[in-house]
């Protein structure tokens, strides 16, 4: 038997879900088809598929999926609604597979995690390997090995995070927090990642946190949020605003839970804070700037705590 | 202790069934902020973050300038997008002006529960008992209920009146009576009367008419002044205006529909698409079969859940050959541009009613 492909459009939730994902299709025997890191064409070629509102990580995901027509069985694309019971995600974690269905001429591979009506990820996993022909049992053990995979990567992370932070090094520590899907795309987070590296900057990212003290932390800043990634992004800044010397907020334009999450951690957080609300006319020089101009700052600061400590 | 003056944003109309709850299981005093102007909407863009949807601004225009008048109690409601959030942005940008007041909010994370309002009525008035709050309750629905009735039939008639005017009197009349309730009879009996009185005005109606249902997102479609009265305008052009999105909508026929509304799409969507966008892919479909002329979108800019529904709204129109005109709301749209676009669709949908 010919083994199915499986497209995964490097985009969105790929940066959250990547090692279950690609481990549970490892492990169901499918070939993983990934796309290429995003460019200026990628972005080109989505931004016809959506409306010209639409938030700038959906015109980039649109990209994703038109690199992958034609090339695979199946593209995956998640539909979330609810992963917690009293919370929510973006709608467009929601519309996107039907969006893709109706734009697109090409299978797509949905599954559906919606809490509040009692279908969790578990029994979506199970669904999905179903629907590609594979037997309960099977599916459910790829679906286990691939939880257990993602959980062992991802405390990893947040161990290598947690020993850098204890070094305690002179140099300027900087938060960088955001959506993953933003902080570790080409096109958006990737560029500021570079230069503050070479600066010689310590960054620290908002998706390397230990969900442990979750509802503890995000009640300092936004106590009624409940946007999941969101309070996430909310629970690492309360965490670690005590460690760093200063917070870089990265957004897309226009993001829905963003725009009023951010608010609520610009008013309630006393740090040196950017905010860099990146769109599609963004240009490298401006955000240099602007970073340049932020590390200034930060190293004055610090040289004068440090003289008063003297 | 101070005394305490309640007030709340405007939606529509519906400021009138608010105060009667409010007056009735509350001892304090209920004030209703000033009408929409450009300076209410002047005044929350001003405060509010820059890329929050239009609604949260007319709504934080509208706290600032009841607050300005000595309001001290606010409330606020939820709904499905980035409205159930509104609630602790909005209180906290208050806070920050420096204005006191107590903030409510009625609606725990997308859940319209009767228990969790009873909770904060009871905080505001500790000698509510449960069942007088579910009497005012049930006859403040019924009321909205009837409100929408008699609303929808204003809409089918209003734009063929032969005097011009008696429509919006009539509109006038039933509010201000409504507020007077004394009992479920006493409000049945005005429906009654009402309906009645609407039905009786004259109209010359055409047989053909032209006819338009409007979709989009709730607050521009319950909110004259948002969309720059689009149904007065469109009544100017004698048109028969069909709108799906009202308070009896959202709170029952919603929850109730939802199946149906799925099975009948299938074709187009698999699952729910947030707020009131799989609804939408629906009203498209719905119109087009029940032969309407046209259809106009109106949401605010920004709105997560249009902007993921209008390219699947898109293909249903093509798929369907129903023309469809999207209107997005800003700070920055001017009255002129809506009209100029609205009358240009309107020259369309009358050509083509001609040629058929």
């Amino acid at each position: 038997m010919e083994k199915i492909k499986i497209g995964l459009p490097k985009a969105l939730l790929y940066y959250k879900y990547k090692d279950l994902w690609t481990k549970f299709f490892e492990n169901l025997g499918c070939d993983i088809i990934v796309s290429p890191n995003t460019t200026r064409e990628t972005l080109e070629n989505g931004k016809k598929f959506v409306l010209d509102e639409a938030c700038l990580s959906v015109k980039i995901f649109m990209g994703h999926v038109f690199y992958l027509l034609g090339q695979c069985d199946y593209i995956l694309i998640p539909r979330i609604a609810c992963l917690k019971k009293k919370e929510k995600v973006c709608t467009n974690f929601m519309a996107l597979f039907d969006l893709c269905r109706n734009t697109f001429d090409q299978k797509f591979l949905p599954y559906n995690i919606d809490v509040k009506k009692n279908e969790t990820e578990e029994y979506a996993f199970i669904g999905m390997g179903l629907q590609l022909g594979f037997s309960f049992k099977k599916a459910r053990w790829a679906y286990w090995d691939a939880k257990s995979y993602e959980e062992m990567i991802q405390e990893r992370r947040i161990e290598k995070q947690k020993l850098e932070l204890a070094k305690n090094t002179p140099s300027i520590k900087i938060l960088l927090a955001g959506h993953p899907y933003n902080l570790y795309d080409n096109l958006l987070g990737k560029e500021i990642i570079a230069y503050l590296e070479k600066e010689g900057i310590d960054i620290f990212y908002s998706d390397c946190y230990d969900p442990k003290y979750l509802e503890i932390d995000y009640k300092k800043i936004a106590p009624k949020n409940y946007y999941t990634y969101n309070k996430e992004i909310i629970g690492s800044i309360s965490f670690y605003k005590n460690f760093v010397d200063g917070i870089i907020l990265i957004t897309t334009f226009p993001c829905g839970p963003d725009s009023l999450s951010n608010e609520m951690i610009i008013r309630n957080v006393q740090k040196p804070l950017l905010t860099l609300l990146m769109d599609e006319l963004n240009s490298d020089t401006g955000l240099v700037t602007r970073l340049e101009s932020f590390l200034d700052i930060l190293k004055l600061k610090k040289e004068r705590e440090e003289e008063v400590h003297e | 202790m101070n005394k305490k003056i309640i007030s709340f944003p405007h939606l529509g109309s519906y400021s009138v069934p608010i105060e009667f709850l409010l007056t009735h299981i509350t001892p304090h005093e209920v004030l209703i902020a000033p009408k929409i102007t450009n300076k209410t909407l002047e005044l929350g863009a001003k405060y509010a973050p820059d890329t929050v949807c239009i609604p949260f601004k007319y709504n934080l225009g509208n706290y600032i300038e009841a607050l300005e008048l000595g309001a001290n109690v606010l409330f606020q409601a939820g709904g499905g997008c980035r409205y159930g959030y509104y609630s602790e942005v909005q209180e906290k940008i208050l806070k920050d002006l420096g204005y006191t007041f107590e903030f409510y909010s009625l609606v725990d994370v997308d859940r319209f529960k009767v228990s969790y309002m009873y909770k904060t009525f009871k905080k505001l008035n500790p000698h509510l008992s449960f069942f007088k709050f579910f009497y005012y309750l049930v006859l403040t629905v019924l009321m909205v209920f009837y409100m929408d009735r008699l609303d929808s039939l204003i809409r089918k008639n209003i734009g063929f009146e032969i005097e011009h005017g008696l429509h919006q009197e009539v509109k006038k009349d039933f509010l201000r009576d409504f507020k007077k309730t004394k009992g479920f009879f006493h409000l049945h009996r005005m429906f009654r009367m009402y309906k009645k009185k609407i039905l009786r005005i004259p109209i010359k109606k055409p047989e053909n008419c032209l006819k338009v249902g409007i979709i989009g997102e709730l607050y521009t479609a319950m909110e004259p002044f948002s969309t720059y009265f689009l149904e007065m305008e469109l009544a100017k052009m004698n048109i028969e205006v069909k709108r799906f999105t009202d308070v009896t909508y959202l709170l029952f026929l919603k929850a109730l529909r939802r199946r149906k509304m799925l099975r009948d799409i299938s074709k187009y969507c698999t699952y729910t698409l947030g707020a009131d966008g799989m609804d939408n892919v629906w009203r498209t479909w719905y119109l087009a079969k029940n032969h309407y002329d046209g259809i106009i979108h109106t949401k605010p800019f920004g709105c997560t859940p249009e902007i993921g529904a209008i390219p699947i709204i898109d293909k249903v129109a093509h798929d369907e050959k129903i023309p469809i005109i999207y209107f997005s709301f800003d700070t920055q749209t001017s009255e002129v541009g809506v009209k100029t676009r609205l009358e240009a669709f309107y020259d369309m949908i009358l050509a083509q009613k001609g040629a058929q």
